[in-house]
């Protein structure tokens, strides 16, 4: 798999956490996101980018500005990411208690 | 829906534990892990090797569906029949090393059991690699079954025009 933007890489940056957080409360342009920051305005810039690409934000145009939302389906995609991994191991760990049971009603 | 197997991978750890209750006595559990026979079953491998003693190894192996072989192996380090068993793991012909695994069996009731597995790996970003790989395999999955889709649809419109030429 090459996604060309790992969600996991984008949320391990705290600038870019503290962006999600700031936009989840409220719709904001890049300008307005840019101002809680002491940052420079192209970094900030490029961390809204990374965000967009990875679909933690998504970009709405109104008149002649450019406003970004959060997008809470994606941020729950990731808090899911553990899911397959514990998932896995519950079928295993089923299979074994299936089997063991039929062992014992077998004995 | 609530999984009987929980995970626990702390943030920036390079560890992760493994929990899991089974409706079944503390020695069932346990010759699950013991019996060469047993564990071939619920890990839907063949079992090479399993010298469950200290100073110890052992060797599964699977066949994936296009006929590839995979083997897993480790050292055992120790064994304390119905309370836990002490080794590595690693899966040969991958750039994963080699991880620790302690792994401890509890008796709760006398028809209640518990296993509980401390991994450990030698990184930080090797864990969260690992971690990630089923949930990885899920989005390949989903890519893929999308992949036939198309190209089933390609192949319908295909014929379509096929048969309007026909026409």
């Amino acid at each position: 798999m090459n996604l060309r933007r790992d969600v996991f890489q984008a949320i391990a940056d705290p600038t870019r956490r503290a962006i999600l957080l700031l936009v989840a409360s409220q719709t904001m342009t890049a300008g307005a996101i840019a101002s809680n920051f002491d940052t420079a305005r192209p970094t900030i810039s490029k961390h809204i980018q990374i965000l967009t690409e990875c679909e933690l934000l998504y970009q709405e145009q109104s008149g002649r500005e450019i406003y970004y939302h959060f997008n809470p389906n994606k941020m729950k995609e990731v808090a899911e990411w553990l899911m397959p991994f514990a998932k896995m191991w519950d079928e295993r760990f089923n299979k074994l208690e299936n089997i063991m049971k039929k062992y014992k009603a077998k004995k | 829906m609530e999984l009987k197997t929980k995970i626990n991978a702390e943030d920036g750890k390079q560890e992760l534990t493994i929990t899991r209750e089974f409706d079944l006595p503390l020695e069932l559990l346990f010759k699950a892990y013991a019996d060469p026979e047993i564990v071939a079953q619920w890990m839907g491998t063949k079992v090479v090797k399993l010298e469950n003693k200290k100073q110890g190894g052992y060797q599964f192996e699977t066949s994936d569906p296009k006929g590839n072989k995979h083997v897993f192996s480790g050292a055992i380090h120790d064994v304390i029949p119905n309370k836990k068993i002490t080794r590595t793991f690693e899966m040969e012909n991958t750039p994963f090393p080699a991880q620790l695994e302690f792994l401890e069996f509890e008796k709760i009731t006398d028809a209640i059991s518990k296993l509980t597995m401390h991994v450990i790996y030698r990184s930080v970003e090797l864990r969260d690699q690992i971690l990630k790989m089923p949930f990885a395999a899920g989005i390949n999955m989903a890519h893929n079954r999308l992949q036939e889709i198309i190209s089933k649809l390609k192949k319908n419109l295909l014929k379509t025009k096929i048969l309007n030429l026909n026409l």
